[in-house]
Parts: structure tokens; sequence; C-alpha cells
């Protein structure tokens, strides 16, 4: 039994042109200890799929259309309100990517990182206190005891992510759900953060599921990683396969789009075109109209999630030919 | 002695432990307009705690021999008709004035907040609440109240029951506005994530946020409410006369314009120290604590 089993999953959102699903048909697990990197554009279904999973999406509009989420072999899915409100934050935390907002600014950062302990322990004032200065030191705050009586408008946005994670982690989380935790930080602020998040996996054995569109963030974190695009999977394989033998054509732009420093290119690949809106997606493969190896058969009915090798599986008819090419280059 | 010591003591990095209740306490002390309300409304309070130390004549005591006496050394304000002096009923009018106001502030700090909340938290709620209270603004604020008091009698405490009736799904609405935003933000999602209940994200990530706003409205509606109540008294809806309330002393004043006309001028001075004084005060805490809402000079 894997930590976290996500089966089939589709969530929907009713709008006023019927529902539309925002993810469909999602399968993936994580592992104790495992980092899992969720990949895609803006708008592909990484977000919804890590609310859903966290029970966070509002209902209406939102509803699990279908599939499961299952959590050391609870059923999320449908669980009741309370029970749930006892997982998150013990069981499931989340980081969010907004550091500049995730904070609560009329309390100082230590009564933060304390009421979230409080909503699930039983601690006395020394205790609490103790435990939000172990937790500021370990997301590398200095000074930390001095520094519980910060507001968040004192910190900088680095350090708000800190603090943010202090405040996910502060009761043990098994699962740490990241959205795009750096994406608002500055560069060299971002590989700090990263490190201290594989820091952490280290030392409190959690996994995590690292939500993301930068390439290099999974490159440098990321054990698994899955492609999404246009509220599917297309492509699932472990970090450094995907890398080396990418089969999906969505996969190989988007590694395309990054700047490597062997190769001396004027310009940047890109990807044409943009992410279909999820209430007309073309029939048959979704990402068929931005695609350079599309044929007709591209345009009748999904491609489903095929496994090619153990671990690696993706959604395109032709992924051995791409496969091929590529190892033959 | 080492050359780097001194510099080290000018490196030492200062104390950022400020809190943001004294931050905004000292930004209040340096703006004048809010120093001006808080002089004028000050005296009115003072005077009205300490009433029975300033006037030792009972308000109510009749003086045959010194009806409608202008204001001179022995009635600093006056007497009226039936011979009472007007300072003490003055600053016994400033001390139920004040007990009035406060009442209604109290009142609607607590249902307003309540409703507010609820509503704007709740949105299975929002619509029943919210129906209700556009049915009670749908009355003009004085109408409703002279209709409330007209059926529960007049005396001080329905007056206070009618003002917080009539203000209090104004200060819902506000607390509602405040509570739709500050729901949708980060940090709720956030506490939500780590495990907060509704109650728990209600008292600690969204009152506490939506205070500034409801602060400003409390200070106006203080305001609101003393004048109401002098208009309610006025009619003769409020305390019962003899009672005196700024009101009940203008509507008996009111007949004796031409030849008394201390009688309604003073308590009306009173009155508009009052106001004036809380709307600047208003004006200057809308200032501290919502700086975009600044109007530029």
């Amino acid at each position: 039994m894997s930590l976290l089993e996500v089966r089939g999953l589709t969530t929907a959102f009713r709008t006023e042109r019927g529902e539309i699903n925002a993810v469909e048909d999602i399968t993936f697990d994580i592992d104790e200890g495992e980092i899992l990197g969720i990949v895609g554009e803006s708008g592909s279904g990484k977000s919804v799929t890590a609310l859903t999973i966290m029970g966070l999406l509002p209902q209406p509009p939102a509803r699990v259309a279908a599939g499961s989420v299952r959590f050391r072999g609870e059923t999320l899915t449908g669980m009741s309100e309370p029970r749930l409100e006892r997982i998150r934050g013990s069981g499931i935390s989340m980081v969010f990517q907004e550091p500049m907002t995730s904070l609560n600014p009329v309390f100082t950062i230590g009564e933060q990182i304390m009421e979230t302990v409080r909503a699930h322990e039983k601690a006395t004032p020394r205790e609490l206190r103790d435990r939000a200065v172990e937790m500021l030191d370990k997301v590398g705050i200095p000074s930390a005891a001095k520094r519980l009586g910060d507001y968040p408008h004192q910190l900088s946005g680095g350090q708000r992510q800190r603090v943010m994670l202090a405040i996910a982690l502060a009761c043990r989380p098994k699962l740490l759900i990241a959205d795009e935790p750096t994406t608002a930080l500055d560069v060299t602020i971002q590989a700090q953060v990263l490190d201290l998040l594989m820091d952490l996996r280290d030392e409190f054995g959690m996994a995590v599921m690292i939500i993301t569109h930068n390439m290099g963030v999974i490159a440098e974190t990321a054990d698994r990683v899955l492609v999404m695009y246009a509220g599917r999977i297309v492509e699932q394989a472990p970090v450094v396969r995907l890398f080396e033998r990418p089969e999906h054509p969505y996969t190989r732009g988007l590694l395309e789009c990054v700047p490597t420093l062997e190769q001396d290119t004027e310009r940047l690949a890109a990807i044409p075109g943009s992410l279909p809106e999820p209430g007309r997606r073309p029939p048959g493969c979704r990402f068929a109209p931005r695609c350079r190896w599309r044929i007709d058969a591209c345009r009748t009915g999904l491609p489903p999630l095929v496994e090619q090798e153990p671990g690696h599986a993706s959604a395109c008819i032709r992924a051995a030919e791409i496969a091929a090419q590529i190892g033959a280059a | 002695m080492p050359a780097g010591a001194p510099l080290e003591d000018e490196l030492e990095v200062p104390e950022r432990r400020q809190s943001p209740l004294r931050m905004t306490v000292v930004r209040l002390f340096r703006h004048q307009l809010f120093l001006s309300g808080l002089v004028l409304f000050g005296l009115i309070a003072v005077v009205g705690v300490l009433a029975p130390l300033l006037t030792d004549i009972n308000p109510n005591k009749l003086g045959m021999r010194t009806r409608f006496q202008a204001p001179d050394a022995a009635f600093l304000f006056g007497t009226d008709n039936f011979g009472r002096s007007l300072w003490s009923r003055t600053v016994w009018g400033a001390q139920l004035s004040m007990m009035i106001g406060l009442s209604v502030v109290l009142l609607n700090a607590v249902f307003g907040t309540l409703i507010g909340a609820l509503a704007g938290y709740f949105p299975r709620l929002d619509n029943v609440l919210m129906r209700v209270n556009d049915a009670l603004m749908a009355f003009p604020a004085i109408l409703l109240a002279i209709a409330i008091t007209a059926v529960l009698g007049p005396s001080i405490v329905n007056a206070i029951l009618a003002l917080a009736i009539v203000y209090i799904p104004r200060t819902a609405r506000i607390v509602r506005a405040s509570v739709i935003v500050l729901r949708e933000m980060e940090y709720v999602q956030a506490a939500i994530a780590a495990g907060a209940g509704h109650w728990r994200i209600l008292r600690r990530h969204i009152l506490p946020n939506a205070m500034a706003p409801l602060i400003v409205q409390l200070s106006f509606l203080f305001a609101y409410a003393v004048l109401s109540e002098a208009t309610l008294s006025f009619l003769g809806l409020g305390a019962v006369p003899p009672t005196p309330t700024w009101g009940n002393i203008m509507a008996e004043g009111r007949q004796y314009m031409v030849e008394a006309p201390w009688i309604i001028t003073i308590p009306g001075i009173a009155l508009m120290i009052t106001v004036m004084g809380l709307n600047l005060l208003g004006d200057g805490l809308r200032d501290v604590l919502d700086p975009r809402l600044r109007i530029q000079q």
C-alpha cells in the first residue's frame, strides 16, 4: 500500500456552460519519503489535483465526479469535514505559492506556528513555544527564539516561505504538498528553499508532492514526475528517465523550452499555440492541435496512458516512435 | 582599546519588536483631526462620567422663583421654564447620551459582527440573513426607530433597543463585506490546509482582520446613535420627561425659543460637540487604520 493512492480522479466544476472536468482520470501513487513532481502549464490541472486531495475546493461548484483518493488506507474523497480537518496539517500539509499573502498579517509568526500545533495536539504553552522555536530553527530562520514575536511584514519573501514550511511541518505530516513553492521567490532564494525542502524530507521522512511549471525545479528535487496537460496525465516516469527518454511530444516540448549550457542556441524552442480552454477541448488527443508529430489518427479518441516500460507510461499513440528517435539522436 | 569594538556596537541590530497596536496608537496621536475629535468627544465623555461631581443640584428640582434665568453666575447655563438648572440638566444629559451611545455601539459590535460574519462566511446563511437585513434597511433609519419605539413605548431602554435594531443591519453589511474578501485570502486557505476548523478560522484569521473597518464604523455609529436618540426624545419617543436628555430639554425649550433661546441652544451645542468630535475621531481612525482610503491633501 502506498502512502497516497489516487485512482481515476475526476474533478468537475459547474459552470454556465455545464459541468466541465478540470482534471480527468488522474491515477498515481506516492510512496513514503518519495518526492513526486507534477509539471504542466498554468491551467493544466496541477493545483486542482492538489486541492482535491486536500478537500479544499469549494463544493459546489466543484465536485469529485469519479475516482478516489486514499491516504494511508483511508478514503479522503467523501470524508466528513471534521475528519478531514484532523488529517489536514497532521497527515497532509500544504505550502502555497504566494508567501507574501499566505501568512495572517495580524499575528506573530510564533503564534501562527503554535496555532497549527494547538489545532491538532494538546500541549502546554511552554511546549508550544519550544516547538515553534524548534521549527523556525529547522527551517533555517536565524536566532529563532528572538524571531517568534516578529510579524509577517518584518520578513522577506524567502523567510516567509520558510515560516510557511515551519507551519506546514509543525505537526510532522506524512505528506507535504508544495504548490509552486518557489515561483514567487528570487532565483537565488529558490535554490535555498528547494534545498531546505529536500533536507526536511530527509529529516522528517515525509513524502513531498511538488507542483511546478519549472522543469529545473523538477530535475533538482523530484524522484518521479507526472506531466499534466489539459487536465490529464500525459506522461509519468522516474525523473532521470523522463529527461533522457521523454515519450510524449508535450514533455519533449517542455524540455526543449529549458535553456542548456551545452547547446549554443540563439533562440529557445517554444510550443506553438496555447492550452485549450476546459470547455473547448479538441476531440481525440488534447495536445494534437499543437503537436508537430500529429497524424490523422490522433483526432479519433483519447490516447490511453500506456506503460511502455515498467514505471514509465505515456499517453501518445506514437510514443514508441518518438522515444526511438531520441535514442537514435 | 581594540579598533573594532565601537563599530560592532554601532552594528548592533535594533530590536524590531513593535506591536501593530502600539504603532497604531502612536500614529493616531500624530493625527491632528483624530486628536481634535478626541478632545471634543473626551470633553463630553468626561463631563458625563463626572456628572455627580460637577453639579450638586438635582436636575429635576423645580424653582418657581428662578424661571427663565439667563446664564449668569448663579446658574451657569441659566434655567428653563420650570426654573430647573440647565447646567445640571445638560451635564446629566451628557451622561445619558454617553450611556445610550455606548449601549447601541456594544449591541452593534456583538450582533452586527455575529450576523455579518455568519452571512459572509457561510454562503448558505448569506441569502436568508441578508434579505432580512435588506428589509430592515429599506426603512429610513429614523422612521423605523420611531415605529419600534411607538410599539414598545417610550423609555430609554426601548430607545436603545430601537436604535440597535435600526443600525445592526448596517454594521452587519460592513462586517460581511470584509469577511467575504478575507475568506478568499491565501492565509485562510493555508489555515484550512493546516487543519483549522470553521470556528477557528473565523475567530483567529478572519475577524481580527475585519476589525479596522468595524472600529471606524462604530465610531460613526456612536454619533448617529446620540443624534437619533436626541431626535427620539425631541419627538417624545425616547426617555420620558422630566428625564434630562438633550432631546427632552430641546423639546421643552422649543416653545420659548424667542424669549429664552439658551434653553434649546445649550443642549444643541453639546450635541453638536459630541457628534462633531465623534466624526473627527472616526475620520482619524479611518485614515490610520485603512491608509488606502485616505483622501490626499
